[in-house]
């Protein structure tokens, strides 16, 4: 089963200069906002989790011809199709016409304040210690998974050092799988320009990314 | 439909009698569904709506910003553990669970990007701007920052380095800008007014007073 994200983009020419907004100017059409709220309350009933949500929009299609907010409703629409909770039909009509499925649990007014308090937070307790120290020098993964990742393909096969342990968090590619939290430790690497972009121009630029144990090999 | 949005200058979606659009109708059609089923409260789709465009944005990172520039012990404790320190303030939860305070000095400008997606820092930032989700600031902020800067209208000098932090993960980044000069005298709300947004990610600046 192949697998293509259209969401990997550091580094890639060609897209010309970023055009910069006033601080309150976050939303352009009306219907931005309903998608942005049923996202997070859909989010809630516990039918998919972050990274499933993640991997169904950079797989889109028509990803780099969307806005943001595009890609969120059309995600989500996928969401709720494959999972059953609508149908195609019923969503292009905007009437119910079969029973609604179970789910875990259905956000509430009252609640939104707490449970946006209370975030999901993805540290989980270690149960082993960290294969590397800060300083240590490592080299990322350069296979191409075929399913969810967060290792962007511009540090592929790179060398960097070690920053900064973050702890153990629940690992992104497992957890958009299905396959649980399988938590790993989380690291800051970081990377010289030379090593990202040989024979540029140097800014005295350093880039680092957040890593998971898996992603990363001796160097 | 039971909220409007509040009215901003200048924008298309103000317009009160326009036609609904493609998008408008699909939408709607969607939550219709959803709330039929039960799977979503209208209720909770307004407070959704109410606190990220009314209660959770960049002046709460502003006031993180201030705090930090008046109180040492307070930025020693953003440096040992962010989250903690922010939270102090009343700041956190969703999108911010994991926190880190990067300090910005005369020799290191820091600059935060999500390559992957729109990871940001939504309680003390609030929801990300256009820009900061669009390909040409994700494309470019680890490969010619610089460049981006250049676009913000900020040059900095070739001496000062440029740390750019891809958000890979769930651990979110504030930059802490450098506070600017001829502020000694100001207090902590008249300092938090000096923190734009785009100084907390990197592509701008501290302005002064």
């Amino acid at each position: 089963m192949s697998y293509t994200t259209h969401a990997d983009l550091g580094g890639q020419p060609g897209h010309g200069p970023v055009r910069p907004e006033p601080e309150g100017e976050l939303f352009h059409a009306a219907w931005e906002l309903r998608v942005l709220a049923l996202t997070l309350a859909m989010g809630a009933t516990g039918s998919w989790n972050i990274d499933m949500s993640r991997a169904a929009r950079e797989t889109l299609p028509d990803y780099a011809a969307s806005s943001y907010y595009e890609i969120w409703f059309e995600a989500l629409q996928r969401l709720v199709e494959e999972r059953g909770l609508a149908s195609a039909a019923e969503i292009a009509s905007g009437h119910m016409r079969t029973s609604p499925r179970p789910v875990a649990r259905v956000l509430r007014g009252a609640d939104v304040a707490a449970v946006l308090a209370r975030g999901s937070p993805t540290e989980r307790s270690a149960t082993s210690p960290a294969r590397f120290a800060q300083g240590a020098r490592v080299r990322m993964r350069c296979d191409v998974p075929r399913h969810h990742t967060r290792l962007p393909a511009y540090v592929r096969g790179r060398a960097g050092v070690i920053g900064r342990l973050h702890g153990t968090h629940v690992f992104a590619d497992a957890n958009a799988l299905g396959l649980g939290e399988q938590p790993q430790w989380l690291y800051n690497v970081v990377f010289d320009e030379a090593e990202l972009w040989p024979g540029r121009a140097p800014q005295g630029l350093k880039v680092s990314v957040d890593a998971w144990e898996p992603y990363l090999e001796v160097a | 439909m039971s909220t409007r949005p509040p009215h901003k200058h200048g924008h298309e979606y103000d317009h009160e009698h326009s036609e609904l659009g493609e998008m408008d109708l699909r939408v709607r059609a969607l939550e219709s569904v959803l709330t039929e089923k039960g799977y979503v409260d209208p209720a909770a789709l307004d407070a959704l709506i109410d606190t990220y465009q009314t209660r959770i944005g960049p002046r709460n990172g502003a006031r993180v910003v201030a705090r930090a520039w008046v109180d040492a012990e307070f930025r020693e404790w953003l440096r040992r553990d962010a989250s903690a320190a922010i939270a102090s303030l009343g700041y956190g939860g969703r999108q911010g669970e994991h926190m880190v305070a990067v300090e910005n000095t005369a020799s290191e400008h820091n600059l935060v990007v999500c390559t992957l997606c729109s990871c940001y820092p939504w309680p003390v930032l609030g929801l990300p701007p256009t820009w900061y989700k669009s390909a040409p600031y994700r494309s470019r902020a680890v490969s010619d920052p610089r460049g981006v800067l250049a676009d913000f209208g900020v040059t900095l000098p070739e001496t000062t380095a440029i740390r750019v932090w891809d958000s890979t993960a769930e651990v979110r980044y504030l930059v802490i800008p450098e506070r600017p000069p001829g502020t000694e005298g100001l207090g902590e709300t008249e300092l938090a007014e000096l923190v734009g947004r785009d100084s907390m990610i990197g592509t701008g600046v501290a302005r002064r007073p």
